[in-house]
């Protein structure tokens, strides 16, 4: 059997408000998911930033289902479609999910919601993964077929050259995996804040 | 190199390294740098065929031929893919970067290894199937892993290595196109996807592999030759019924389904000309192709060798 039972995802570790200068980044990555989710006609829409450091995918915009809980929550990187397109570097698109109950647990569980259908794609700029852009149940004329998947690498393609350019130093952080500096913490008190919040997932996990 | 468990007969570049009083012929172990003090007696080669017109024979069912999947791990006991032969993972160490391949029971991370593997699965029904999980692990983005579970898989000498990834990081270029020129001469033949977007990525871009793009046709027995390389050849790559995690199927798109179609073919003619070469192989994808018509013979006027009806 699979190991997808321990691919659930880690408690959500919420990402610290954003500060001023982080408006336009949230701004263009809410507008990428927003216009990904009507280009394609679908439910929902989410872009993951890959934290390198901690190897996991960090929700960090949601359009339609899942909208108002998601972003900040974390996932181990190397599972699930979005882990392989995070590591693989290609799109992908696959149909028919539901009819499988142990389609992406991580997913399943911290959605509440299992799509039929989803397509994804890495954002890439300059040769480095930054993450990857999702598609959930895209209308059926617009899902499956090699052209919507390029049409969805284009789009995931641009969203990565608009980051990069509206944030060059976030993208740079990337580069070093860093990405989630978020409030400005930097090294040791950033270490401290990751073992705290190990510490807490650990303690409600016991709970649970 | 010999390897004798799956059937064929493979002789590598070890074999061909000496001459009859065992002397190396070249300044590097196994190197031939010209037949020297011997003639065509010294080198004989006993050919297969091939089957007409490239398509393998009805009962060529892949028997006996080792395939590997190099992927995110194979999905156990999947109905659809059935027993696997092995199944490996290469780790990175975090700290040392050390990189080891290791057996494994963690199956498949993802789905995608285990929808490769059954596609495999259907087109050559009996072959061994192997799988080497190169994602999922930690660092396992970082191109290096994917490097070192290929060079295992040639190492093992496999007949057939489906690797539905390519890595865009140059630096790894120069080190998978030798290892794919290695690979080809053992008779260990690479079937790799092309990227599914247009990046340069490696290594399907070298012809010692046979490269692979999708089609957009229905038909799932269809394959093409591309006269306008690289990529080589295209497979049925959208909306393809493919087994997933937990025993189940989903329809996916991409070029890396249409690979593991072509690495069954190549399973199934091996499995019954079992001594052809890679190119040989290449040539058998070729001819079959469905787009490749057999143009007539030219007359040839008396002296003119110019007959270029390779097709």
């Amino acid at each position: 059997m699979t190991p997808r039972t321990d691919s659930a995802p880690s408690l959500s570790s919420t990402t610290p408000a954003l500060s001023a200068a982080d408006a336009p980044r949230g701004e263009l990555l809410q507008s990428v998911v927003d216009v990904a989710r009507a280009i394609f006609g679908a439910e929902a829409s989410s872009v993951f930033l890959l934290d390198e450091e901690a190897d996991e995918l960090v929700f960090q915009a949601v359009s339609g289902q899942g909208e108002e809980f998601l972003v900040g929550r974390r996932f181990p990187a190397g599972r699930g479609i979005a882990g392989w397109v995070a590591t693989s570097g290609e799109p992908m698109v696959v149909d028919d999910l539901s009819a499988d109950p142990s389609f992406d647990r991580s997913l399943a569980e911290s959605t509440a919601y299992v799509p039929n259908a989803l397509m994804a794609a890495p954002l890439i700029s300059d040769a480095r993964i930054l993450g990857v852009l999702e598609v959930l149940d895209p209308s059926p004329q617009a899902r499956s077929g090699v052209r919507e998947l390029d049409l969805l690498a284009m789009f995931a393609r641009q969203a990565a050259a608009a980051l990069r350019v509206i944030t060059p130093e976030r993208v740079r952080e990337a580069e070093h995996g860093d990405v989630f500096g978020g409030g400005g913490l930097g090294g040791a008190r950033r270490e401290d804040a990751l073992k705290l919040l190990g510490s807490l997932e650990r303690l409600l996990r016991g709970a649970g | 190199m010999t390897t004798t468990d799956s059937g064929r007969t493979r002789t590598g570049p070890g074999g061909t390294r000496t001459g009859p009083g065992g002397t190396r012929t070249g300044p590097g172990q196994g190197l031939t740098w010209s037949l020297r003090g011997r003639g065509p007696q010294d080198v004989p080669v006993l050919a297969d065929a091939g089957p007409p017109l490239g398509r393998p024979a009805g009962p060529a069912t892949g028997r006996g031929v080792r395939v590997c999947v190099v992927d995110s791990g194979v999905e156990r006991d999947h109905p659809l893919v059935g027993p696997l032969a092995g199944s490996w993972v290469v780790v990175k160490d975090g700290e040392s970067g050390e990189i080891t391949v290791e057996p494994t029971t963690t199956g498949d991370t993802c789905g995608h290894g285990t929808a490769c593997a059954g596609i495999v699965r259907r087109t050559a029904p009996d072959c061994e199937i192997h799988s080497v999980r190169v994602l999922g692990e930690r660092f396992s983005g970082t191109g290096d892993v994917l490097m070192a579970g290929l060079r295992w898989a040639v190492e093992q000498g496999f007949d057939v290595v489906n690797l539905s990834l390519s890595t865009t990081r140059t630096r790894f270029a120069q080190e998978l196109h030798s290892l794919a020129d290695s690979a080809y001469f053992a008779r260990t033949v690479i079937v790799a996807s092309a990227h599914n977007t247009p990046v340069e990525s490696f290594p399907w871009r070298f012809a010692s592999v046979i490269s692979v793009g999708s089609h957009q046709e229905d038909d799932p027995e269809l394959h093409l030759y591309n006269p306008d390389p690289p990529v080589e050849f295209f497979g049925p790559g959208q909306n393809v019924t493919v087994p997933w995690l937990g025993g189940r199927t989903i329809r996916t798109t991409g070029n890396s389904f249409a690979t593991p179609y072509v690495a069954g073919l190549c399973a199934r003619v091996l499995s019954a000309h079992p001594r052809m070469t890679a190119f040989q192989l290449k040539n058998a994808l070729y001819l079959s192709a469905a787009n490749v018509r057999h143009a007539p013979r030219p007359s040839t006027a008396a002296g003119d060798t110019r007959d270029d009806s390779e097709n």
